[in-house]
Formats: C-alpha cells, sequence, structure tokens
C-alpha cells in the first residue's frame, strides 16, 4: 500500500482537474505543486546535505528573469526559460559553490543570505536589461483556461521527486548524508565534500530556478519584489521546508500543502490577515521548538499522544 | 581640488557611519562569539529600540540620546528572556539540522517586522530633533585650510558616543569578572565550564548585551535616519557583512570591519550611485569571503603570533 502511495496520490492529481474545481482551487493547487517543488530543491541542500540557504530567492528569481528576460529581448516564447534556467543556474550554483561552500558553517547561510540581496538589488538597478522595479510582463498568456498550467506543474513536481528519490538511493545521495552528519568523517572516508556539495547545490538551484520559470510562465508578470524577496521567497521556503519536515522525501509536499492553504485562510481574515507574516514567524519558533523535524519527520512524536489513548480504548 | 574635497568628505562620512555600524556588529559579534549563532533578528531588535526611543520623543520630549539609557536596559532585559526561554530549550532540541537557532532568530525577525507594522503602520518617521539640521565646518575652526569640510551635527555626536559606548564595552570585556567569563566561553566553551564559569548565564548576559549595542546604535541612528518597520533587515545584513569582514565572532574584527565597510559604502554611494550602495555591500562580503575568509581578525592573529 505504502509503495503505491505517490502513484495514487498522483493518479488523483491527474484528473482533478475533470471534476471541474473552480479557477481559485486550481490556481491554489499549481501554488502548492510549485511551492513542492522550490521544497524539494530545497531539502537536498538543507535537509539532506545540511547546507542550509537562507538564499532560495536568488535562484527562484533568477529562473523567472531567464524566461522574463528571454521574452523581452529575444521575442521567443517564456516557455524557453525552462531549459534555458538549467544552464543558466547551473553556472550560478558553480560559482556559488565554489566560493561558499568550501568555508564551513555558519558561512554558507550568510552567504546565501547576502546572494538573494546581491541578486534583488541587481535587478533592481540593471534598469537598461531587467526594466528595474517596472518589472517584465508577458503581453500573452498561452492558455487562458489553468488546467494545462497545472498539467505542467504536475509534470514538474512528479519528476522533480522522482529526480530527488533516485539521487538519494544512489551513492550521492550517501555522500550528501555523510557530509551533513560527519563533514570531517566523510572527508576522512575519500569523499571530495566541497565536489558534492557544489553538486548537491546545483541540483537545488535548477530545480529552485525551474519553478522560478514556471512561475513567470503562470503569472504572466515579475518584478524584483516578487521574485527576489527575503521573506516572502527565501524565508518561505525554509518555513515550508521546516513545517513538512527536512530531509524526508513528503516533507516539502506536506509543509507547502498546509503552508500555502494555511496562507490563503489566513490572508483572507480580516484584521489578521495583515499579520499573517506574525503567524508564520511563530509557526517556525514553534516548529523549531517542538517539532525541529517537521511533521513529517517527527509524525510518530505528534501521533503518539492519539495512539496511547487507542490503545487503552481497544 | 574640488575633487579631493569631495573625497574628504566622503571618507570622513563614511568613517562616522562606520563608527555606528561598528557598535551593530559589535553586538551580532559577541553573540556569535559565544553562542555561535547569527542573530538574523538583530536589525530587528534595533527597530524595537528605535520604535521605544520615538515614542518616548514624540510622547515626553525625551531627546533621542537621552533615550539610550532607557532602550538599552530594555532591550537587555528583553534579551535575557529571549536567551532564557527561547534560544537555550533550543539548544537541547535534538534535530537533523544544525542552524536550528538561527532558524529561530528568523522567526523572531519575521515576528517583529510584522507586529511593527500592523501597530505602527509602515509610515517613514523621523525625529525632528532641534539640532538635526546644524553641522560644523573646517572653516570655523581653521581659517585658511585648503579645503572645506562640513560635518553634520547629529552625526558627530552620534559616533562620539559609539566611540565611548566602544570603550566602556571594552574595559568591561577586559577588567570585569563577567566580561572575562565571556570571553572565556567564546574562547573555549569546555574549558570555560571546567573553570566553573555558568555557561547558560553567560550566554542569557551575553545575548543580553548584544541587545544592548545594538539598542544604542538604534538611538544614535534615529536623529540622522528614519524608522519604519521593514528597517531591521538591512541592518541585519549590515551586522552579518561586518562580522564576516572583521571574522566571526571578533569583537576587534568588527569594530575595525565596521569601519572598512563605512567608508566602502559612504564611497560606493558617492562615485556610483546610491542605489548601488547594497550591492558595494555584498561585493566587499563576497571578496571577504574568498580572499579573507578569517576576516580581520585573522590578520590580526597571525601579526599577535608573529610577536
Amino acid at each position: 500500500m505504502k509503495k503505491f502511495l505517490p502513484l495514487i496520490i498522483l493518479a488523483i492529481l491527474c484528473i482533478l482537474p475533470f471534476i471541474g474545481l473552480s479557477t481559485y482551487v486550481m490556481h491554489i493547487l499549481i501554488l502548492v505543486l510549485m511551492w513542492s517543488i522550490i521544497g524539494m530543491g530545497w531539502n537536498i541542500l538543507g535537509g539532506y546535505t545540511g547546507q542550509v540557504s537562507f538564499g532560495h530567492a536568488a535562484f527562484f528569481g533568477m529562473g523567472a528573469y531567464a524566461a522574463g528576460l528571454l521574452y523581452q529581448h529575444l521575442g521567443i516564447s517564456a516557455w524557453w526559460g525552462l531549459p534555458v534556467c538549467v544552464l543558466i543556474l547551473t553556472a550560478l550554483s558553480l560559482v556559488v559553490g565554489y566560493i561558499c561552500l568550501r568555508l564551513r558553517g555558519a558561512y554558507f547561510a550568510l552567504a546565501t543570505l547576502a546572494l538573494g540581496e546581491i541578486c534583488r538589488v541587481a535587478a533592481e538597478n540593471l534598469v537598461g536589461f531587467t526594466k528595474g522595479n517596472m518589472g517584465i510582463m508577458l503581453r500573452e498568456r498561452t492558455w487562458v483556461d489553468k488546467t494545462w498550467y497545472f498539467y505542467i506543474i504536475l509534470l514538474l513536481a512528479a519528476g522533480t521527486y522522482i529526480l530527488i528519490k533516485m539521487v538519494m538511493e544512489s551513492k550521492l545521495g550517501y555522500y550528501f548524508v555523510a557530509i551533513r552528519e560527519d563533514q570531517d568523517a566523510a572527508e576522512s572516508l575519500g569523499i571530495n565534500t566541497t565536489f558534492y556539495k557544489t553538486i548537491s547545490l546545483c541540483i537545488s538551484g535548477v530545480l529552485t530556478g525551474i519553478a522560478g520559470a514556471y512561475y513567470m510562465n503562470y503569472m504572466g508578470y515579475i518584478d524584483p519584489s516578487t521574485v527576489f524577496p527575503l521573506s516572502e521567497v527565501s524565508i518561505a521556503t525554509v518555513v515550508v521546508v521546516m513545517v513538512g519536515g527536512a530531509a524526508t522525501y513528503w516533507g516539502p509536499i506536506v509543509g507547502a500543502v498546509i503552508m500555502i492553504f494555511l496562507a490563503e485562510e489566513i490572508r483572507s481574515i480580516p484584521f489578521i490577515g495583515a499579520a499573517h507574516q506574525t503567524i508564520f514567524g511563530i509557526i517556525l519558533i514553534l516548529i523549531v521548538m517542538f517539532l525541529p523535524n517537521g511533521i513529517v519527520g517527527d509524525f510518530r512524536k505528534l501521533i503518539k499522544p492519539f495512539k496511547g489513548k487507542k490503545g487503552a480504548s481497544s | 581640488m574640488a575633487q579631493l574635497e569631495l573625497f574628504l568628505q566622503t571618507l570622513i562620512s563614511g568613517f562616522l557611519l562606520g563608527g555606528l555600524y561598528a557598535l551593530i556588529a559589535l553586538g551580532m559579534a559577541l553573540i556569535m562569539g559565544v553562542m555561535r549563532v547569527i542573530n538574523l533578528a538583530h536589525g530587528d531588535f534595533m527597530m524595537i529600540a528605535m520604535y521605544i526611543a520615538y515614542w518616548l520623543f514624540t510622547f515626553f520630549g525625551i531627546d533621542p540620546y537621552v533615550a539610550v539609557f532607557i532602550a538599552g536596559p530594555a532591550l537587555f532585559f528583553f534579551g535575557l528572556a529571549i536567551q532564557k526561554y527561547l534560544l537555550t530549550p533550543v539548544m537541547k532540541v535534538d534535530s537533523i539540522l544544525p542552524h536550528n537557532q538561527v532558524i529561530l532568530t528568523v522567526g523572531l525577525a519575521m515576528v517583529f517586522s510584522n507586529l511593527a507594522t500592523v501597530f505602527f503602520t509602515g509610515d517613514y518617521r523621523s525625529t525632528p530633533v532641534s539640532y538635526a539640521s546644524s553641522a560644523w565646518y573646517l572653516t570655523d575652526f581653521w581659517k585658511n585650510s585648503p579645503v572645506e569640510l562640513s560635518l553634520s551635527m547629529p552625526w558627530t555626536i552620534s559616533f562620539v558616543i559609539a566611540v565611548m559606548i566602544t570603550i566602556a564595552l571594552w574595559i568591561f570585556l577586559t577588567k570585569t569578572d563577567t566580561g572575562k567569563s565571556i570571553r572565556a566561553t567564546a574562547q573555549d566553551l569546555d574549558a570555560a565550564l571546567l573553570m566553573g564559569v555558568n555557561v547558560d548565564w553567560v550566554r542569557m548576559v551575553t545575548f543580553g548585551i548584544g541587545l544592548v549595542l545594538v539598542a544604542v546604535a538604534g538611538c544614535l541612528f534615529l536623529p540622522i535616519y528614519y524608522l519604519y518597520p521593514a528597517l531591521g533587515k538591512q541592518f541585519t545584513n549590515i551586522g552579518f557583512v561586518i562580522a564576516v569582514i572583521g571574522g566571526m565572532g571578533s569583537t576587534d574584527g568588527a569594530v575595525i570591519g565596521g569601519l572598512i565597510l563605512g567608508i566602502f559604502e559612504s564611497m560606493t554611494a558617492t562615485y556610483i550611485g546610491m542605489g548601488w550602495a547594497p550591492a558595494g555591500r555584498f561585493s566587499i562580503f563576497v571578496a571577504a569571503l574568498v580572499f579573507l575568509p578569517g576576516g580581520v581578525a585573522s590578520i590580526l592573529r597571525k601579526r599577535r603570533l608573529g610577536k
């Protein structure tokens, strides 16, 4: 049963557009899938390899701008951004990895935080190239209906899931976990830690960038403050993964489902809606304090009180 | 001559800015040194202190420079409480990710900046102090000076107070018992524990002092800057950039790093453009990561060992 769970979920998601959901619900589902891609991307670097990044907005925004600028300057479809951003983000990840991943501990977290800000400042100031704060708009959307957008992001999300599973069950995945658990031990066993951390960053960055390129196509408009923000993308990614559970296959997906639905619910409540960042902050603090491995990671701990009762009653 | 004048003017204002930056970074470096935690809510604590000083000025007419003595202690106790009830418990929580406390401070930063927006709205505020636009000129002191330099009065006062606080901190760290325990804990946690240092207490005090420093910096920035709820992020960035330039957790490095960054930022703002000042900040950060990962502190250490 457990083996087929991903397939069952995939099948359910495939037939969802046929039961006539409203555009709003479709939009939420698309966002959930997009965020689970970003979450899974972050997870491979932050969760499995143990290199916490506070700057995934840089990769997300870079992907979005890659798609947007192709459309803006070359006049070709922004969908080309999906393949092109793979190249761009691999290059970016190699450079960032070369600079930052030689260092240990908090340096990488700080460097990624700076990277996100550098990208935002650059996108705001290179007015001739990125149109600055005016942003980039697609003059025509590919489809009005959301069904195809849904299937594309579903395909991407399923592909991401399979990729992550394949990577983590290969030798590469064991290297990543070894680096997270003890870098010195990994190094002494002959693992080139900087190299494998950089590979992890590449996978993570490319996945996040693909989500960004999709975002450009889907939303049709981007500007520096929607794709490069610290709290709305970089930190939100950390929250999504932390809530779901770092270093678990399902964590980012569960986290994305919970956080997107919660965000939509909270934003619609009057008065409290303005304080949604506060609520997310408190959720993050509570998760860190009581469920540090997230809902999926600490599932046993979470259902323990309920299980105890069940056992007593039966 | 005008070129030289501009250069000197930029240099001096960068120096004054750097003095204030150093104060922010000192708090961060202390916390980083003792607890191995990057406090990503640092700027938001500064924002809180600035709001305290702002409301004191608006309702009671208390000068922001006097508010230092109110906002400082307030944030000290706030820091003790946060360390005691949030950060210390998290240290004992078992998890796969190593940066749990850092993520906790991110959560704090989100809460603070958002609550400030909700309660105080996103308006830009400033304190209209009487001396805000007064300045002194080099020609007032030296009649025949070849170049003309002007310095804003509040900048100068803020800088002088910042220097005084830095000296006071230095005396505290080198001469008092608590200060010595803090340095001992920063140097070697296990050795400090063996020597009977109450590490939990030291951590609380350090976090408190770190927040006092940033609160003071906030009060000093208030007369010369404006205040809005999202300001914390920018100053957190400044704090960690300096901390890396200076060398993680080194207080000497933080002072030098602050001055370097202040001058560098002032230079980029003058010669490249205002919008690029943050980019300048981060490019020097990347340069420090690539060429000098140990920061200024590693140079200082080398000199000391060479002797």
